[in-house]
């Protein structure tokens, strides 16, 4: 395999258990470099559990997950640190520092994990929140102090700051408007091929899974159930993935009222 | 009979997971304070945030515990006609106990209840994990700079509690109880040994990197929201005001047990 070919990250029968419950039963993926892949998925899937396996916030019991043919798990510090400096991500609720200005937020990673100098650094933020279509005047604001969309935005912006090669997004558009989530997903694809990063995404929102992949993964129960170019999804042939996608409440996924 | 035994047993063992966590969890944090990148910033801000601003709380608590203390003696020490002692008790007293555990009970509930309260919130609202992702290591970034600000401090208020504390009974002993303010002050100087400060002050920096180290601990493992960041802040403050008491004991004995 030449080194064009080899996936960014691919991930190999991976088991996660918390308990007896199973959460992930076998992942196997793998995301080739540029490529935007999403995810999707009910609550409760084992999404999350996946991104965070991925990032090193979870450590899966039995499997193998490789970051341009590095296997990350059980890594140790010094080199899961290198390997985070691959790594972008936008979380759900947007995890800004609450105790940090928006313009430190978004510098954050270039000062702490880069060690470049703040007046520097400041530059480089208001840039970054020009791309994500915030002014200037919000870089000396307090996250607190912003909107919801905002505060997505500034997450993008701190995202993306560090120039990563690879970017996570967990639920980028939840609790935005439509039209909110409509740009936050138009932000995504421009800041994404902008930075030619290769992204890997999580959501249950499907115009936003649409918009922003190229190619989509089903999870239900711990496993992907189908994996698909993103065109290919209004006929894959999958009655899982045709219920969900419908947000139809009959069909074959039923919803778990027990855990 | 054998439900019991496991009862206890499960009970045991997840006493001795517990302990074993917190002392991974404090071994971390101590290696990290002596590894760079050190981050001076984040220890000055806890540095005045624990030192500077408690001062007020700390200082009312010793004014009034040196003054009734001052009151409380020269009442008792009066039935034997042993008045001239008071001014030795509260020096005594301030440096060797009060001072210390009352400064670290205080802080416990003001510092310690904050730092929980903040970890714990980062913690549900995934900002920790946003720390790691961008290639900082939260020990060092949050735990490190407040159990060291924690540990430095404390000494520091302990100090100022002293002087306010002996000060308090010198009001109550001058302008209360008649003494002279002369003989009062050579008294509390004449009996006051290095060893009843310096006692003092160990206590002090061992109850702070207990307050610290409690409140990060729950905080750092905090988790199910709102209810679950309340719970840490209440252990947090509950677990540190324990162990300042039974570390006030070991301490004491270690120094002045025969």
């Amino acid at each position: 395999m030449t080194m064009t070919e080899q996936p960014k990250i691919k991930l190999t029968n991976v088991h996660k258990s918390f308990g007896k419950k199973v959460v992930l039963d076998g992942i196997d993926l793998s995301v080739a470099k540029g490529e935007s892949v999403v995810v999707i998925g009910g609550s409760g899937t084992g999404k999350s559990v996946m991104l965070k396996s991925i990032l090193g916030l979870l450590t899966p019991e039995t499997g193998s997950i490789t970051v341009d043919g590095e296997e990350v798990i059980g890594m140790g510090s010094r080199d899961r640190s290198r390997i985070m400096r691959k790594f972008g991500m936008l979380f759900q609720g947007g995890a800004l520092f609450d105790s940090l200005k928006v313009w430190e937020n978004v510098a954050f990673g270039l000062i702490q994990g880069g060690q470049m100098e703040r007046t520097q650094a400041y530059a480089i933020a208001l840039e970054k929140l020009e791309q994500v279509g915030l002014a200037p005047s919000t870089a000396e604001l307090w996250p607190s102090e912003l909107s919801g969309g905002m505060q997505k935005r500034v997450s993008l912006a701190r995202a993306i700051a560090t120039k990563p090669e690879i970017i996570f997004f967990d639920e980028p558009t939840t609790g935005l408007d439509p039209i909110m989530a409509d740009v936050i997903n138009g932000l995504i694809v421009k800041c994404v091929k902008e930075v030619g990063a290769t992204a890997l995404s999580i959501t249950h929102d499907m115009a936003s899974a649409r918009k922003i992949s190229d190619r989509i993964a089903m999870l239900y129960k711990g496993r992907l159930i189908w994996v698909g170019p993103s065109k290919d999804i209004d006929h894959s042939g999958n009655e899982f993935v045709d219920q969900f996608i419908h947000g139809r409440a009959d069909g074959p996924i039923t919803m778990e009222l027990r855990a | 009979m054998i439900e019991l035994l496991a009862t206890v047993g499960r009970v045991f063992i997840g006493f001795l997971a517990h302990v074993g966590r917190l002392a991974a969890f404090a071994g971390t944090a101590i290696s990290h304070i002596f590894r760079p990148p050190f981050y001076l910033r984040l220890l000055l801000r806890s540095m005045i945030e624990i030192g500077y601003y408690s001062l007020p709380v700390v200082g009312l608590t010793a004014i009034f515990s040196g003054m009734v203390l001052a009151l409380q003696s020269y009442t008792g020490f009066a039935r034997f006609s042993a008045e001239g002692a008071v001014a030795t008790v509260v020096v005594l007293s301030m440096t060797r106990e009060l001072g210390p555990v009352l400064a670290g009970l205080m802080v416990a509930g003001r510092i310690g209840a904050s730092m929980a309260a903040e970890i714990g919130t980062m913690r549900v609202t995934e900002q920790i994990d946003a720390l790691v992702t961008l290639s900082t290591n939260p020990f060092k970034y949050l735990v490190s700079p407040r159990i060291l600000a924690g540990t430095l401090m404390l000494p520091f208020l302990v100090v100022i509690a002293d002087i306010i504390g002996v000060f308090g009974g010198y009001i109550v002993g001058v302008y209360k109880l008649g003494f002279n303010p002369a003989s009062y002050i050579k008294a509390t100087w004449e009996y006051l040994k290095l060893v009843d400060v310096v006692s003092g002050l160990t206590k002090a920096a061992v109850f702070g990197f207990l307050i610290s180290l409690m409140g990060c601990y729950h905080g750092y493992y905090s988790k199910g929201g709102a209810q679950g960041v309340g719970a840490a802040t209440t252990n947090s403050v509950v677990s540190a005001a324990i162990l300042i008491l039974v570390f006030n004991y070991v301490i004491t004995t270690l120094y002045f047990g025969k």
